[in-house]
């Protein structure tokens, strides 16, 4: 065991392996987010979601293990994970769009019906050891363990950031991201060009839960890499909120997640290098930063660019 | 959950009975407004105080109580004296808030399940709740553990009791400081409470009974249970080059199981978790709710209370009552450890080794105790404590 | 023939969200008996511990009374189509500012005025903080939403910090807190009951609150703003005022919760002032479509599911997490139910004849 103390050094190692470490739910979730809000419809329901994922891919990883091998294992979990998401998404986007029933209140009524259900659910996988996702040790260059450690990617982390352009891609290029991009902007013109939204709405809402489901996943099986109830602990409800402060443009939904990602990582990193007051305040710093930019970057000249016309209107 | 699945069929006579019972109730309940005791569809509850055949025993746990940590200790004290005292039975409630929840909750279970003594287990319940409850139920016998009772001023059938756990930290501490050459350990905290700090204080003193050149990296996540902050504490000190790691947290699976994977030794807390990290795992400093709560089921059934005075106000105990105990040492652990972790668990049960032993200083500096003054396990200063000794990194605000 | 026709109506926003309840009842038995209770007895179990007796009624209605006051804090802002969720940092601040004004005044002053400073001081407090997310999306076009969720993270924090270390009380051991407030300002309970006075607080400022914007010039011209903004401006509207004004109520309101929090149930303040009363208010406001005399429905009705989460537990073995499951279901029926106005004929019969007449007249 060749650990050496970092000192100093390991704040900004700290920052960075929480950043490749922590961002990974917010990545998912806000991406996913992302693609729901662009068709016009809020699915604040996601920190459910998220606990719902995290629950069945630990679930499935351990109760799989034994059938399909600990390799393959932790991949059905994600995949189950997804599903699960697909089936929330499934309840929210036919709820949300029933007349008269507003979007924002049947997502807070999701991130109870999901919490409690994986709570509810995941009794008996609190104690178990499932297998955990391998990760890509990109790393092996440095001799240190701690690089090595910080630089432990989880492939679900790739997989986020390998949507990001494509995302970008597909509402540029694509009919389909025209269509969800139409739907979201302005439901009277894609009816016109013939276009049903609620089926766009519908795809768009249970896509973008089926990637929050994986979010899930990447907490209980990559990091921190259990099933607790307290697991998300409002992580998901900050992903959706991270969609507004990202513009609702994928690229900027990776970046606010690294952002989060690293934040979270401030107080321990400095506790272990002696600055030990203040922490509760380092805990909020996420918190206060993102108000901070909004405040910067904002303006009450023009509404939001990129905001989808049709979000928040009731139909 | 298996055993969930099984009763879902229903006969038809069953649900016939069960809408009969239902309606019956239901008019019952209409007709005898006011009156809490209406009968119940379970069984019901010993209203009256002579001698019981059944005595109905409340548990409160402030999360869920599978949390693998403080409640889950505690539920399986409570199920070992439900299988230890016959004719005790035990309603439970989880995830009861340190509001008026706690209060309703104990209210409820008084009134409709007729408990007559009530385990509120955690800390916060205490005061104003259990105060407030305990006055108004005056032959309702209140436990709660970590309180601090206090003769008159507090309701006579309130007991606190609590488990002296840092004893077993002191030899956690021994054992860590024999397996770390550095002497560097690390302990990731939640909130500094002073049962939490004297945790850290006996880790340490235990930690520097060995090497007194050992320190304890603290770090304070700032609440009872968030994983991820955990895991980030956990790493930050394995970059740090810190060797060993404990905590008192809820729940310590997330620190054990990041531990293990940086490749940094960890000694365990509330139960035992060696499973989590079978190469790192050191020892462990566990609960044993068991044997104090069998003993008080008996008190029950034999008739005492603390209201006639059976029963004393204030129960503690450490390794020598087993109200805690160490887990069974790791396979890294030396022989040389292993003696002398097992030298301090003698020493501390025959009372040979008192852990606050002076001088003593706290880690600005500050004196606590001079030379040759000491401060034994059951004093009650102990128990207010506000400082971390030397050779802790760290601060409490 | 008209008077006929209100009351049907009545009728109907009566029997819907009735039948939603009764449905997500048959709906949780389901989900009982899948899991191997049951769902008869739960449901007598429920009424009991809910409403099952006076003293079930006062469980409910005490655990009701912070839910009146904090979905005020949503309820309001959304008449002016403002999506405000910064009720748990508004009733956090109000404890804040509470145990600060209750501290301050020690026992100088009897403890009926002291307890009025107190309140004043969570208003105030409480107002001021969604106050900022008002002005953050009047002056600067930040989302408030976002920057309402985000300040109650920011309040929780200020408040742990503060409680662990400038105000602690290092002889309360259980958990960092503050000093206790005089027991002469602290908040009793109704006569007779152990309901305390939070539940005649919430009631009446859901009644002002209904007033207020249903019944005034300042509540008509907030719901103008909110219908369409531009209008608004163009009929010389103040609608800056008019933002700040009611996320200063809303926010007072939720405030006035963490006051009652301090005063009636912890005497001093600590984490456990943050116990989900902010979130679930939020959903209480949806869910009563923001009018501030539903909403006083809608928290009773939660607070008969949240005092009968225990039962659940003790009488019938289902874990902690079966209550959650039920509100959720409760909540998505309710939602749904919405959508059902206007589709069930019995509602509607008369009506549609009446208009016929009409026409024919």
């Amino acid at each position: 065991m060749a650990t050496e103390a970092l000192g100093w050094w390991g704040v900004p190692l700290g920052i960075l392996a929480g950043t490749l470490r922590g961002s990974v739910p917010f990545l998912l979730v806000s991406l996913g987010e992302c693609l729901t809000e662009k068709s016009g419809k809020i699915n604040l329901g996601l920190e459910g979601t998220l606990l719902m994922g995290a629950m069945s891919a630990y679930a499935v990883s351990y109760l799989s293990s034994g059938i399909v091998g600990p390799t393959l294992a932790p991949w059905l979990g994600v995949l189950t994970a997804g599903a699960a998401g697909m089936g929330l998404g499934t309840i929210h986007g036919w709820l949300a769009q029933q007349p008269r029933v507003n979007d924002v209140a049947v997502g807070i009524a999701m991130i109870i019906f999901g919490g409690g259900l994986a709570n509810f659910l995941g009794k008996p996988f609190i104690q178990p050891q499932a297998p955990q996702l391998p990760t890509l040790a990109a790393g092996g260059w440095s001799s240190l363990s701690q690089v090595q450690s910080a630089l432990q990617i989880s492939p679900l982390f790739l997989l986020g950031v390998a949507i990001v352009p494509l995302m970008s891609w597909f509402f540029k290029s694509t009919r389909w991201g025209l269509y969800v991009r139409a739907v979201g902007d302005s439901p009277d013109a894609a009816l016109a060009m013939g276009i049903s939204i609620f089926w766009v709405r519908m795809a768009s809402i249970v896509a973008g839960s089926f990637l929050a489901g994986i979010g899930g996943a990447s907490l209980s099986l990559f990091y921190p890499g259990v099933w607790t109830e307290r697991i998300s602990s409002g992580q998901g409800l900050m992903a959706v909120a991270l969609v507004i402060f990202a513009r609702w443009q994928p690229w900027q939904c990776l970046w606010a997640s690294l952002l989060f990602g690293g934040a979270q990582a401030l107080g321990p990193a400095f506790q272990s290098v002696g600055i030990d007051s203040y922490y509760y305040l380092f805990n909020a710093a996420p918190y206060i930063l993102t108000l901070l930019i909004m405040v910067a970057t904002c303006s009450p000249k023009r509404t939001l660019t990129g905001a989808p016309g049709a979000l928040g209107q009731s139909d | 959950m298996s055993d969930r699945n099984r009763s879902f069929r229903l006969s038809r006579r069953q649900v016939v009975r069960g809408l009969l019972a239902s309606s019956a109730f239901g008019l019952t309940a209409k007709l005898s407004t006011g009156c809490a005791q209406s009968p119940g569809t379970e069984g019901s509850a010993a209203t009256d105080g002579s001698a019981p055949e059944e005595l109905v025993v409340g548990f409160i746990y402030v999360g869920p109580k599978d949390d693998f940590g403080y409640n889950q200790a505690h539920a399986q004290g409570a199920a070992a004296m439900v299988a230890n005292v016959p004719g005790i039975r035990l309603v439970e409630e989880a995830s009861v808030p340190e509001t008026t929840a706690v209060a309703e909750a104990m209210r409820s279970m008084i009134e409709i399940d007729g408990v007559k003594a009530l385990f509120p287990t955690s800390f916060g319940y205490f005061d104003p709740h259990i105060l407030a409850m305990a006055e108004e139920f005056p032959d309702v016998q209140f436990f709660h553990a970590g309180g601090l009772y206090q003769e008159g001023v507090h309701p006579k059938n309130i007991c606190s009791y609590f488990g002296y756990i840092d004893e077993a930290q002191y030899v956690a501490g021994v054992v860590a400081a024999q397996m770390s050459p550095a002497g560097k350990l690390g302990f990731v905290a939640a909130k500094p409470i002073p049962q939490l700090l004297r945790n850290v204080n006996s880790f340490t003193l235990g930690a520097r009974s060995v090497n007194p050149a050992a320190t304890t990296q603290v770090i304070f996540t700032g609440d009872w249970s968030v994983p991820v902050k955990e895991a980030e504490a956990t790493n930050s000190m394995a970059d740090q080059g810190i060797e060993v790691i404990t905590c008192h947290v809820d729940s310590p699976k997330v620190v054990m199981e990041t531990a293990e994977r940086r490749g940094v030794m960890t000694s365990g807390y509330h139960a035992d978790q060696s499973p989590l990290a079978p190469k790192g795992y050191l020892t462990g400093a566990e609960w044993d709710w068991s044997s104090i709560y069998t003993a008080l089921g008996k008190d029950f059934m034999a008739g005492k209370t603390l209201m006639a005075g059976d029963i004393p106000h204030v129960l503690r105990g450490g390794l020598a009552d087993s109200f805690c105990k160490l887990s069974a040492y790791g396979p890294a652990v030396s022989d040389e450890a292993k003696a002398a972790g097992d030298a301090a668990i003698a020493g501390i049960k025959s009372g040979e080794i008192v852990i606050y032993q002076g001088p003593l200083k706290t880690n600005t500096g500050s004196e606590i105790l001079p030379v040759d003054q000491q401060l034994k396990t059951d004093n009650v200063e102990l128990e207010k404590m506000d400082y971390f000794v030397e050779g802790v990194i760290g601060s409490i605000s | 023939m008209a008077l006929t026709t209100t009351w049907r109506r009545s009728l109907e926003s009566v029997a819907l969200p009735m039948g939603a309840v009764l449905s997500a009842l048959i709906i949780f038995g389901v989900f009982c008996a899948l899991v191997g209770a049951n769902p008869l007895a739960v449901y007598a179990s429920i009424y009991r511990a809910a409403f099952g007796s006076w003293s079930a009624w006062q469980n409910t209605l005490l655990r009701a009374s912070p839910l009146m006051l904090t979905a005020l804090c949503t309820a309001l802002p959304a008449r002016l189509g403002l999506v405000i969720i910064g009720n748990e940092g508004a009733l956090v601040v109000g404890g804040l500012a509470a145990v600060l004004v209750g501290l301050a005044l020690g026992s100088s002053l009897p403890g009926e005025l002291v307890l009025l400073a107190m309140a004043l001081g969570s208003l105030v407090a409480g107002g001021l903080w969604i106050v900022v997310a008002g002005a953050l999306r009047h002056y600067r076009g930040v989302n408030e939403t976002i920057s309402s969720l985000l300040l109650n993270y920011v309040a929780i924090a200020l408040m742990n910090h503060l409680v662990q270390g400038p105000l602690r009380d290092p002889a309360f051991v259980s958990k960092p807190s503050s000093f206790e407030i005089a027991p002469a300002a602290w908040l009793g309970n109704l006569p007779d009951t152990r309901v305390h006075w939070g539940l005649v607080y919430g009631l009446v400022a859901s009644a002002l609150a209904y007033i207020l914007m249903q019944r005034t010039t300042f509540g008509f011209a907030a719901r103008t703003a909110g219908g369409n903004v531009r209008a608004a401006r163009i009929a010389g509207l103040p609608v800056g005022k008019l933002t700040l004004a009611v996320c200063f109520l809303a926010g007072s309101c939720a405030g006035l919760a963490g006051m009652v929090e301090v005063a009636a149930v912890q005497k001093r303040l600590n984490e456990s002032i943050v116990s989900n009363y902010g979130y679930a208010g939020i959903l209480v406001a949806f869910v009563a479509r923001h009018n501030p005399l539903a909403t006083v429905l809608v928290s009773v009705l939660l607070g008969g599911i949240l005092a009968s989460g225990g039962i659940l537990q003790r009488s019938h073995n289902l874990p902690d997490a079966t209550v959650m499951v039920f509100q959720g279901i409760v909540f998505l029926c309710v939602l749904y139910s919405e959508s059902l106005y206007g589709r069930f004929k019995v509602f509607q019969e008369r009506e549609i004849q009446a208009e016929g007449a009409a026409v024919a007249g």
